[in-house]
């Protein structure tokens, strides 16, 4: 199969649905001439034109606000936040309008939005320029999340994204932009709310979420020489969340590890933590592990930074403490 | 100007007035939970400048909406039963007072964030524009949404864009408890219009004449492509933030009167008089059938069922 990077599967996600429905339009800072601050918007607006590519001014609000205006009259606008980071200074558009609209006008205004923006540390690009901040969102009930850990997944849940008739967070990793992987050149579509099994295993179970999941499924090949048996899960969506597919590993496996590059505290691991308990404790065999980012915030320096993000030896160490 | 828009627009402002009198009789009498944010002396605006509108153009108010809505001829049957929180209400309940709105008349929803409704005019502006439908959009907000960053990200959005929009500023004043003296130094907000190279307007907000002159002008611009407009109305809110602030703590009492006396209401129906548009008696006799109507509205909300409980996880993704 050919191989396209994560940023190209971005690009040619967005192009196909804006060819299948002149509704979609794109809307970000730096999106048109540039093609993306990340190179992910590469050839739209060449494609497209400016007026359904728009660079807009450096106004986060006004660009989520805008987009939730562009829903309304029923278009499918894709707004790009050029780093999670500032999702902050769009959260009253976010939190308070587009997750309550629908709700608040008793589903009579339905927001079909998709919000693209992205998480992950591991360029030096300290404290304002590289939190992972998706788990804010599953404390707003209205907003459903999805965290793409391929280019095959960031291409099919975008695309499912933009066609849901209910506002969604695109969360991309900024490491894998320039990550290739296979992309099927047919139609390519995957369902919101499905995690997927990406490796059977019969002695833990991992979830792990993004860039996560391709470090636990190396180490699940790692580990398999010393007759460790991982069953690795790409969560894929934190809202509409699988818990099914969770639970059935849990119950096979009796053990699990929670991967995730947000800081640890009150994250998605703490929720998907929570809930195995609610709906499995019967069948844990170790208490469940959890490998995120340390509580702080992102420092600069190389050398702090691989200090306080999750990698492949800190899960391989909960791994080892999962299966003792 | 045709007679018939005139006594159109005095009987909305009398509905907006009696629906206003009714909700603080109702909450008083402690049959509407939440706030209720009366809209009474400021009728001229919502009416003046929704007169100009088509029923497909749309318009966002903000938390102290009812007159907009009524304005914009939304039901008052559904309006008052969404306000005490009934199933028969525009949002089943859901929205309440803050949050009524009605797609099929372009009222796309009371906003309970000031200044949140701007950008998201922006973007109903753009729409506008892309499907060159030429419908218009008229964004409420108070003075006090001048002072919000959104403001000025939204505004910069329809001004660099020339999109098809009004911006009615309805200055009364006060945000809850703050003279605007206290909370910017210019005096005419109107004047923030400058920096984004667009008309902006100063009207006297308590004359509904005025005020539909002005949104006349913009209302035409946004329509052939001109781009925005920001229309300034003076005006002064009768009552305290909501129906349990008295609003006396702050405001002295000549001042609340002094405004009182230049109502809006008092005011038209003297010059329709004069004018012979409608006589004493005739008015006597609409105000009659208004209040009829509110009547009605309040019956009906109160004899309205109240949602089931569950059917507050409807509508959203679980």
């Amino acid at each position: 199969m050919r191989e396209i990077t994560y940023a190209q599967a971005i690009s040619e996600a967005i192009a196909e649905e804006m060819r299948l429905d002149e509704n979609v339009i794109l809307l970000g800072e730096d999106v048109g001439i540039l093609g993306g601050n990340f190179r992910t918007t590469t050839g739209l607006y060449e494609e497209f034109g400016e007026e359904r590519v728009l660079d807009t001014p450096i106004s986060e609000a006004g660009i989520v606000g805008c987009a939730l205006g562009l829903a309304i009259r029923g278009m499918r606008p894709i707004a790009e936040i050029m780093f999670g980071d500032f999702l902050c200074l769009a959260m009253d558009q976010i939190v308070n309008q587009v997750a309550k609209i629908r709700y608040m006008s008793g589903g009579r205004i339905r927001v079909p939005l998709v919000i693209r923006t992205n998480i992950g540390a591991g360029r030096s690009s300290a404290a304002q320029h590289s939190q992972s901040l998706h788990s804010w969102f599953l404390h707003t009930p209205g907003i459903e999340s999805v965290m793409p850990s391929s280019p095959y997944e960031v291409k099919g849940l975008l695309k499912s994204a933009i066609r849901d008739d209910n506002p969604v967070v695109v969360f991309e990793h900024k490491m894998l932009y320039n990550k290739k992987g296979e992309v099927p050149e047919k139609e390519c579509l995957i369902p919101i709310g499905i995690s997927e099994v990406k490796r059977e295993g019969g002695d833990v179970t991992i979830v792990a979420t993004s860039s996560m999941v391709g470090e636990s499924l190396e180490l699940a090949i790692q580990l398999e020489k010393e007759g460790i048996s991982i069953e690795v899960i790409d969560l894929r969506s934190l809202v509409p969340m699988d818990e099914e597919t969770i639970i059935n590993s849990v119950r096979k496996t009796g053990r699990l590890v929670l991967v995730d590059e947000g800081v640890t505290r009150g994250g998605i691991t703490a929720e998907i933590a929570t809930m195995v308990m609610e709906k499995a404790f019967d069948c844990l065999n170790a208490p469940i592990e959890r490998v995120g980012n340390e509580n702080t915030p992102i420092p600069f320096s190389p050398v702090l930074e691989r200090y306080v993000i999750p990698n492949r030896e800190k899960i391989e160490k909960a791994v080892r403490k999962a299966i003792k | 100007m045709d007679n018939s828009v005139l006594i159109d627009m005095l009987k909305k402002m009398v509905t907006i007035r009696y629906f206003e009198e009714s909700i603080y009789d109702v909450y008083t009498r402690g049959l509407m939970p939440g706030l209720a944010h009366l809209y009474i002396g400021e009728e001229a605006i919502a009416v003046g400048v929704c007169e100009n509108l088509k029923r497909d153009d749309l318009i966002t108010s903000t938390h102290r909406g009812h007159g907009h809505l009524i304005a914009k001829g939304g039901d008052l049957n559904k309006m008052m039963a969404e306000v005490i929180g009934k199933e028969t209400g525009y949002c089943k309940g859901k929205g309440g007072s803050m949050h009524i709105a009605d797609p099929d008349l372009g009222i796309i929803g009371a906003n309970g964030i000031v200044a949140g409704s701007i950008p998201i005019a922006a973007g109903l502006g753009l729409a506008s524009k892309i499907k060159n439908d030429g419908r218009v959009i008229v964004c409420f907000f108070g003075e006090g949404a001048s002072n919000q960053g959104a403001f000025h990200e939204g505004i910069n959005m329809g001004s660099l864009w020339n999109l098809p929009i009004v911006y009615v500023c309805e200055n009364n004043l006060y945000g809850i408890s703050v003279h605007q003296s206290r909370a910017q130094k210019i005096k005419d907000v109107a004047v923030r219009a400058k920096s984004y190279d667009i008309p902006g307007e100063v009207v006297d907000g308590n004359d509904v004449l005025a005020v539909y002159d002005a949104a006349k002008i913009a209302v035409e611009r946004a329509k052939e492509g001109l781009g925005p407009t920001f229309i300034e109305c003076k005006t002064y809110r009768w009552g305290g933030h909501h129906v349990g602030d008295p609003g006396t703590a702050y405001r002295a009492k000549e001042e609340v009167d002094m405004w009182k006396d230049k109502c809006p209401i008092k005011r038209f129906k003297s010059l329709l008089i004069k004018e012979r548009v409608l006589s004493e008696p005739e008015i006597e006799r609409l105000e009659e059938k208004v209040k009829k109507d509110v009547d009605v509205a309040v019956t009906f909300a109160k004899e309205s069922p109240y949602p089931l409980p569950e059917e507050a996880l409807e509508d959203i993704i679980i």
